[in-house]
């Protein structure tokens, strides 16, 4: 059995494409900063959220190759993210909720 | 028996869970740096508001800066998957100059990573100024130290490439480093929004 299970990697091509979308939603991060002041933070903060899972998943699925390789590896990783992810509620809620004095 | 058949294919891997233990070693271990900087952005941000009588998020970042700074990092993922298509096509000059390419970007990256702390470290926002300094510095300069020891890792395998020891049949180290150097690459991701942006914006 072979890592990649999926379609083949991506070639020059696809990569270069990956990487100018890479840039151009940081350059729409980066303008959401330029213009602050004319948008809300009830806007700007959930689209600059949403840009960064974008570009957190560009960089994973494809020049990691996820997308592409055997599952096993997304397995481990997403296991990674999702307990990273569980660490951070807690301690945001133990916070939220006064559990942890500072 | 196993070694011929791992001769015969190499694209296959004869290990008990048919998949290369290196690679899985690498993804493991991300998988659990994952936790680390989880717990150390999460960190930052209970203590985000706790600045004391010191530089705040809002007065002491320099967003034009930092967003030049993620540019490069950004684009030195780019060189490093180009420098993974090249050494998997056998182009090992094209794949030279694009390993160098990476951690020149990388080291430009933490040059200006370095650069920007002298500037804060100036204007009196210093490791134990306030909680929200503390945290701050411990989050970055953890990540810098990521992007030092990828840097290194890249130039090891120009070194060794040079030697003629990264080959396109050995073309796996080339794809684990990459990893790291892309999780690296992920991590400042998150960074620039949560620890730079969304608290300036």
């Amino acid at each position: 059995m072979a890592d990649k299970e999926g379609p083949p990697h991506p070639g020059v091509a696809q990569y270069v494409e990956i990487g100018v979308i890479l840039a151009v939603l940081t350059g729409i991060e980066v303008s959401m900063y330029i213009f602050r002041d004319a948008l809300s933070r009830a806007i700007t903060t959930p689209t600059l959220l949403v840009l960064t899972a974008m570009k957190f998943l560009l960089v994973v699925l494809w020049f990691m190759h996820l997308r592409f390789d055997h599952k096993m590896f997304r397995r481990v990783f997403f296991f990674g993210v999702v307990l990273a992810t569980v660490v951070f509620g807690i301690v945001g809620a133990n916070f939220y909720l006064g559990g942890i004095g500072f | 028996m196993a070694a011929e058949i791992h001769a015969a294919q190499p694209e296959s891997h004869a290990t008990t869970l048919g998949v290369s233990n290196e690679k899985l070693g690498m993804w493991v271990f991300i998988g659990s740096e994952c936790l680390f900087f989880g717990a150390m952005i999460a960190t930052y941000l209970l203590y985000v508001g706790r600045a004391n009588d010191g530089p705040t998020p809002r007065t002491i970042f320099d967003i034009p800066f930092t967003s030049v700074s993620t540019f490069i990092l950004l684009m030195s993922s780019l060189g490093m998957v180009l420098a993974l298509a090249a050494v998997q096509a056998g182009d090992m000059r094209r794949f030279r100059v694009w390993i160098l390419a990476t951690a020149l970007l990388g080291g430009t990256f933490l040059s200006g990573q370095f650069y920007e702390f002298t500037v804060f470290v100036a204007e009196g926002m210093k490791l134990e100024t306030s909680p929200f300094t503390s945290a701050f510095f411990m989050l970055t300069s953890f990540h810098g130290l990521h992007v030092a020891i990828g840097i290194l890792m890249l130039v090891s395998l120009w070194a060794a490439s040079m030697g003629g020891r990264i080959t396109e049949q050995r073309s796996e180290v080339v794809e684990n480093v990459g990893l790291y150097w892309h999780f690296v690459d992920i991590v400042w991701i998150l960074i620039f929004t949560v620890i730079y942006l969304i608290p300036v914006g």
